[in-house]
């Protein structure tokens, strides 16, 4: 068994992630907090310093991906969606992948719910974060840790 | 270019108010530009960077990807159904070439 495209983008991605996480100079021992950064630096830069909420986000996207290759997620947000209170944006961010921010959803009051969904791509078993911006100018997130098993490397056949 | 060809999901109608999901799927690499081709050149990104839908000439959703999309982008969404009309979607990709879709809904 061969997935010859699949298994050679991945492994690159997780190259190009390892590459960025060891160029990164930081203390010793501080390797989860280094590879965290790249959503925090993401985050600051979409909020530009907002606090950012744990709650009304809701992340669904399953904890176990066979292939990194395309895992489907959807993302809905508890708000009215009316003119003065509506969702304006969705980010999904990554922590491990080359590029942090993966997709951003533009929404608008005329879609009556926040609910979207899309596939992405995964580089390594990592965290996905889920940022709302509402139309109040208040951040809300939630957060999911996706484990990738790549079992087509493993297949002596 | 490679975007020929598109799918879209749209109900044919719908009661005034009613909140409808459309999807939406569109064959494209997505070729992220961090791989390399059997002679070791590296193979250059091309990806979907925007689609556009709108509801009687309104933007009502849009995405901005990048290459963490994967590979024949799908993207789904809600649109809250007020009066018939058509809905277009556009697909824009790094080389500035374009594809769209319409469809029409009924309100009954």
């Amino acid at each position: 068994m061969s997935r010859p495209e699949g298994e050679g983008l991945t492994r690159r991605q997780v190259a190009a992630g390892v590459a960025a996480i060891t160029l990164v100079p930081l203390a010793p021992g501080s390797r989860a907090a280094v590879a965290g950064d790249q959503i925090s630096t993401a985050l600051e830069k979409i909020t530009g310093g907002v606090p950012v909420t744990d709650g009304r986000v809701k992340l669904e996207i399953s904890s176990l991906a066979e292939n990194g290759f395309s895992v489907p997620l959807t993302v809905s947000v508890d708000s009215p969606m009316t003119a003065d209170d509506h969702v304006k944006a969705i980010h999904i961010l990554s922590e491990k992948n080359p590029v942090a921010e993966v997709v951003k959803f533009n929404l608008s009051p005329r879609m009556g719910r926040a609910k979207v969904s899309t596939s992405i791509r995964m580089a390594d078993t990592q965290r996905v974060l889920a940022v709302a911006e509402m139309s109040d100018g208040s951040f809300w997130s939630d957060e999911a840790h996706v484990i990738v098993t790549l079992s087509a490397c493993i297949d002596g056949g | 270019m490679s975007m020929t060809s598109a799918r879209i999901v749209v109900p044919k109608t719908a009661k005034r108010g009613e909140v409808v999901e459309i999807k939406t799927l569109i064959k494209h690499p997505m070729e992220t530009g961090y791989r390399r081709d059997h002679r070791g050149q590296p193979i250059p990104r091309h990806i979907i960077q925007r689609f556009v839908a709108t509801y009687n000439g309104e933007e009502v959703f849009s995405a901005d990807l990048t290459q963490g999309v994967a590979a024949n982008p799908y993207l789904a969404f809600s649109l809250l159904v007020e009066e018939s009309g058509e809905i277009t979607f556009t697909w824009t990709d790094d080389l500035g070439s374009t594809h769209s879709e319409k469809a029409e809904i009924t309100v009954t």
